[in-house]
């Protein structure tokens, strides 16, 4: 054996020991060399009769394997694509179905060799890993804390297609079975012994010695399920037992994805099918959906944008080359609301040093209260230790006093939304910082341009806009003046970085990226209500389309009355043919003649009782000056009109320069307003669908439901030419 | 075509569908043979002229399995010649039956026929013969699979019955049940059960409680929020019928219909065979339909298949004097009733399933047998008998008085 990726040594017990490392990368992972060497060395350890097992471990100090190189299944998909042209789809699926098989097929060679195997893991397991080592006969795991082992699979579209559900659904009562690979939840050691999914926990040091010892005790190389006496978990599905979980598996997967994400069903079949079957077979059928899964538009969709482009984003991808990384160590945060408050507990919570200032002590301490209050609530949940949250209100320094912002190497204003207000605090906390101090802004709605006039070094002058809850919400949108400089991009994306989150870079516009987007999304769900759609069904579309909340919902928590606001700054500025009328009489109607002002008041498009679930106000329905009939109203429609409104101005946003690579406009929507996952993100849907088809869709909209679906010029011009944003724009040229 | 004519049906009296039902120690078989033994003795039929028995079945697995139909006729003592089939169109197995056994009289390729059927819920259990419908992710996923108490639920929703509603029409067929039993509407259709002895095992349907008023029902909780809740059938509503912003739960074991055992059949024969048989035909079999309805609602093919047979008889809703509509839920009763603008008073005048208890495969040959009573009775002519059914869908048929 010529092995590259492993290390192999047989001890006088005549008991192997599999090392994977591959030289070169800081953690293992699954491509065609590593398939193709385990098989070899499957056949050694099968043909050799010294040789009694094998342990398989990791040389890698805190993880066995992250899993199977995306890469290369994409790999198949282009040779598919490929072939399907030139040989027919027929010959081109054989042969994608055969490769995508092949991981399978190894690890059922492996645990039919009839030799034991046995898996050593210390950290990280996951994906296909963890399928490897559910395909050994005997699993240790370490206790370290770093060991995580999991499928999870299913957050990037797709489940697993090495055995995975097969093995996991023989180990498993069915019901947990499906809720552990519908979840794909990285898993702590003590979970996984729980859940029978391995044998034995031992400390770091001595997983391999467990594992040898089991093999020298008479470990068998055969699993339970080659075995005659093997019965499953649940028993048979179709049994008074399997009554009490298919019906409610198959319902909660429609609860859980709206029927959206074909990989979760895929699960739900596979499991169901080869249950019913012999291993083989089952693993074949298992292949067959993996298959198809693979070719999905959500499952490339997924990976490319939340897989590969998160990466991507999260490495520094619009990070101008050439500034030395800056690690911020004390961050200002001026301004102590809810969102200032918000920003100081994640920075203090990403180890930096916090100086959050407001006009007086008592407004400064209530805003630290809220770390108090967050961290507080962690304890009790068992995620934080009273020393964490100790520690982290030491490093917040709550003061009126602008001149402890003076060692700063960041200052994030986030005050009240008022050009004079943020002018003032502008000049404040520039005559205390140094010269090298980036000033960002926490603006939602103010073009940083202007704000940044008001600077005295517009260069260093830059928008950071968080969105709420901060401690929640994974994305930041940093927003570029027309001024700022290349300094102030790599401290802000630096700084994002550093609180774990995922920053976009887009450039100045009213509304700037998200907030467009979501107003329009907001928009549609009054304009529907005012056609006289019941109002929960408007909701309950947006669920069905794949938003994680519906418009009237969300205009709730953000306010009706801000609504309203942002229509009549609209008017005063555009006119009053920017807006619509019916949008305008439902938010006049709503805010002033009703009082209704979203959350914050308890009333509005729902009503918040004190105690128990919102409900939708009934007073909608009398409002409504016409009711359609549900049965009669095109429930396509409605969710197109709710997803394109979106992708129509996100597409826009890339047409006015604010968004310049597609990669922050997928991740930007998926991150900061839950944009329909399973489409890869608002530009990833029109590039899934094809430029032409939704420009011909958006006209279909246009024409039954106004101009606001009118498709940019830049659009049209796809269209025509048969281009993808990711082609066009050139983030990433293989994808799509 | 040929006419149809029913000359006669009969049913059981209804067991409780427990262990401590009435019915319980008589077997699936010794219910099929009872009906069919009356038809054959108190017809003093000639059954060398019976050309095929059909009985519906829902559960048609263990004691019920492997063609009750064939092994009824045979321990009824039909003589080998009489042939048996069992067929399953869920709920409304029992009107199919008919149908069908009408069908092959209408088609002339026989000549006398008998429709019918049988279930024993206390000993079979509902739900026995499994399927693929809830189970298997292919057709639960895309039919929005809800088990039937929630569709129910459902229905109320959407067309807007209270739980006061449906509590009133249980306590109305209670009282109509009750007040037919009272009179001895029933008695020219029930035969009792007898043991081998000739002992009657249970001579009355024994589901009733014609004391029942509002307050009774209103002390029993909705039987179906658990599941909703806790089974995620409840966000399977919202995606089928997304108008609603939640189910509201209204139905319970008061104003659901009864889990009972029993069984029912119906003589079919065209006229020279009724001739033959030396038998009057008491009603001719006017059409019958089946119709496909949305799965996910489930229970509301009585209003489809109503107006697909109206319009392939040509009639109108008007000219309907009485009407079964299967008492499953209160509110298919109700929706039924409202999608028709027609008059409760005509609608399950002596009770329904609420009151008496639905056994699966017969209640549709049992409820054909009621509305021919009330024919006789009142003097009317046309009744229209229509079941809902599992995974959407609806039978119906019209009978003539003659």
């Amino acid at each position: 054996m010529n092995l590259t990726n492993f290390r192999f040594e047989t001890d006088a017990d005549g008991i192997a020991l599999l090392t994977w490392d591959m030289p070169d990368r800081s953690m293992n992972v699954i491509n065609q060399d590593v398939m193709k060497e385990l098989g070899e060395v499957i056949d050694h350890v099968a043909s050799n009769e010294a040789i009694k097992g094998c342990v398989i471990t990791s040389g890698k100090p805190d993880s066995f394997s992250g899993g199977a190189d995306l890469t290369m299944l994409e790999g198949f998909g282009a040779q598919f694509a490929q072939m399907a042209k030139s040989d027919g789809y027929e010959k081109a699926m054989n042969f994608f179905f055969e490769g995508t098989r092949s991981l399978s097929q190894l690890y059922r060679k492996l645990e039919t060799c009839g030799k034991p195997f046995a898996a050593a893991i210390n950290g990280v397991c996951l994906g296909g890993a963890f399928e490897m080592a559910l395909a050994c006969h005997y699993r240790v795991v370490s206790d370290n804390d770093k060991t995580r082992l999991g499928l999870p699979e299913v957050k990037v579209g797709l489940f697993p297609g090495a055995g995975g559900t097969q093995r996991v659904a023989r180990l498993m009562q069915t019901g947990d079975a499906l809720q552990m690979l519908f979840k794909g939840d990285q898993l702590r050691a003590q979970q996984v012994k729980t859940m029978n999914l391995v044998h034995e926990i031992a400390p770091v040091g001595e997983i391999v010695e467990k594992a040898k010892a089991w093999i020298k005790a008479g470990g068998k190389g055969v699993q339970p399920w080659d075995t005659k006496e093997f019965r499953l978990p649940s028993g048979k599905v179709y049994s008074p037992a399997g009554m009490m979980v298919w019906p409610a598996a198959n319902a909660i997967y429609r609860r859980e994805t709206n029927d959206n994400y074909p990989a979760v069903k895929a699960i739900l079949h596979t499991v169901y099918e080869g249950l019913q079957l012999p291993m083989d077979l089952a693993l074949k059928v298992e292949s067959r959906w993996f298959a198809k899964i693979l070719r999905s538009n959500e499952a490339r969709a997924m990976i490319r944008t939340l897989f590969v482009s998160m990466g991507e984003l999260n490495k520094g991808a619009r990070r101008p080359k050439g500034i030395p990384p800056s690690a911020p160590k004390k961050v200002g945060v001026v301004g102590a609301g809810f969102m200032g408050a918000s920003i100081a507990y994640v920075t203090a919570l990403a180890g930096m040093e916090v100086v959050l200032v407001d006009r007086d002590q008592a407004s400064a301490d209530k805003g630290k209260d809220l770390s108090n209050k967050l961290m507080t609530q962690q304890i009790s949940r068992g995620r934080a230790k009273t020393a964490d949250r100790d520690a982290l209100l030491a490093r917040i320094n709550a003061t009126p006093d602008y001149d402890a912002l003076k060692d700063c190497q960041l200052v994030i204003e986030a005050v009240f939304e008022d050009r004079v207000v943020k002018a003032n605090v502008t000049k404040k906390v520039e005559a205390v910082i140094s010269p090298d101090t980036i000033f960002a802004s926490n603006t939602s709605t103010l073009p940083i341009t202007s704000l940044a006039e008001n600077s005295i070094r517009p260069e260093q002058f830059i928008g950071v806009h968080f969105f709420s809850p901060v401690e929640r919400m994974q994305l930041v949108e940093v927003i570029l003046g027309k001024k700022t400089g290349d300094k102030a991009l790599a401290v802000a994306l630096d700084y994002v970085r550093a609180i774990k989150k995922t920053g976009i870079v887009v450039n100045d516009s009213r509304g700037f990226f998200a907030n467009r987007c979501v107003l329009n999304y907001i928009r549609e769900g009054h304009l529907m209500l005012a056609e006289g759609i019941p109002a929960p069904m408007i909701e309950n579309m947006a669920k069905q389309a794949g938003m994680p909340v519906g418009p009237l919902s969300l205009n709730d928590e953000v306010a009706i009355d801000l609504a309203w606001k942002i229509v009549q700054a609209t008017i005063k500025d555009e006119g009053e043919g920017a807006v619509d009328k019916e949008q305008v009489w439902l938010l006049d109607t709503l805010v002033n003649k009703e009082g209704r002002l979203g959350r914050k008041n308890g009333k509005g498009f729902y009503d918040y009782p004190e105690k128990g679930e919102k409900k939708l106000w009934p007073g909608l329905s009398a409002l409504q000056t016409k009711h359609l009939d549900p049965d009669t109203i095109d429930k396509q429609a409605m969710k197109d009109r709710m997803l394109f409104t979106q992708a129509l101005e996100a597409a826009r946003t890339v047409a006015d320069h604010v968004i310049t690579d597609p990669r922050e406009a997928d991740v930007g929507s998926i991150l900061g307003f839950g944009f329909a996952p399973y489409t890869g993100g608002v530009l990833s849907m029109i590039d899934f669908m094809g430029a032409a088809k939704f420009v011909a869709r958006a006209k279909e909209l246009e024409a039954k439901f106004g101009a606001r679906f009118k498709p940019c010029g830049l659009l049209e011009e796809m269209a025509a030419k048969g281009e993808t944003f990711y082609g066009r724009f050139g983030a990433v040229k293989k994808a799509a | 075509m040929t006419d149809a004519f029913i000359y006669d049906a009969v049913r059981t009296p209804r067991g409780r569908g427990k262990q401590d039902g009435s019915l319980h120690e008589v077997s699936t078989l010794g219910l099929a043979t009872t009906a069919l033994k009356a038809i054959k003795d108190r017809n003093k039929l000639d059954t060398k002229l019976i050309d095929d028995v059909v009985l519906g079945c829902v559960d048609p697995v263990g004691e019920a399995g492997g063609d009750i139909a064939r092994v009824a006729a045979l321990t009824a003592e039909y003589g080998d010649h009489v042939p048996g089939i069992q067929i399953n169109r869920f709920c409304a197995s029992g009107l199919d039956a008919v149908n069908f056994a009408a069908a092959q009289v209408m088609s002339g390729q026989h000549d006398m026929t008998i429709g019918g059927g049988v279930e024993s819920m206390s000993r079979v259990g509902i739900g026995a013969s499994g399927g693929a419908w809830p189970v298997d992710p292919a057709i639960a996923i895309p039919s929005y699979f809800m088990p039937q108490g929630i569709s129910a639920d459902l229905i109320a929703t959407k067309y807007g019955f209270t739980r006061d509603d449906c509590d009133a029409y249980a306590v109305e067929s209670q009282k109509r049940a009750g007040k037919a039993w009272e009179e001895g509407r029933f008695k020219n259709s029930v035969v009792p059960v007898k043991d081998v002895n000739g002992l009657t095992i249970l001579g009355r349907d024994e589901h009733m409680r014609p004391a029942t008023d509002m307050q009774s029902l209103a002390a029993l909780k909705p039987s179906f929020v658990m599941m909703a809740e806790q089974g995620g059938f409840g966000a399977v509503a919202l995606q089928a019928h997304p108008e609603i912003e939640a189910v509201n739960h209204v139905h319970h074991a008061g104003n659901s219909s009864g889990i009972v055992d029993g069984a029912a059949a119906v003589l079919i024969g065209n006229e020279k065979a009724g001739k033959a048989a030396g038998l009057k035909p008491r009603a001719r079999i006017r059409a019958f339909v089946n119709i496909g309805s949305e799965p996910a609602i489930m229970l509301t093919g009585p209003v489809d298949v109503t107006k697909k047979l109206l319009a392939k008889s040509g009639m109108k809703i008007s000219d309907i004097d009485l009407f079964e509509v299967n008492e499953a839920f209160a509110s298919v009763v109700l929706r039924f009733n409202q999608a028709f603008d027609v008059d409760p008073a005509k609608v399950n005048v002596n009770g329904g399933a609420i009151a008496m208890g639905h056994p699966l495969g017969a209640t549709g040959a049992m409820i054909l047998g009621t509305a021919l009573d009330e024919l006789e009775r009142t003097g009317k002519s046309i009744a229209l008998i229509t079941l809902c059914i599992g995974v959407g869908m609806g039978t119906a048929t019209i009978i003539e008085r003659i």
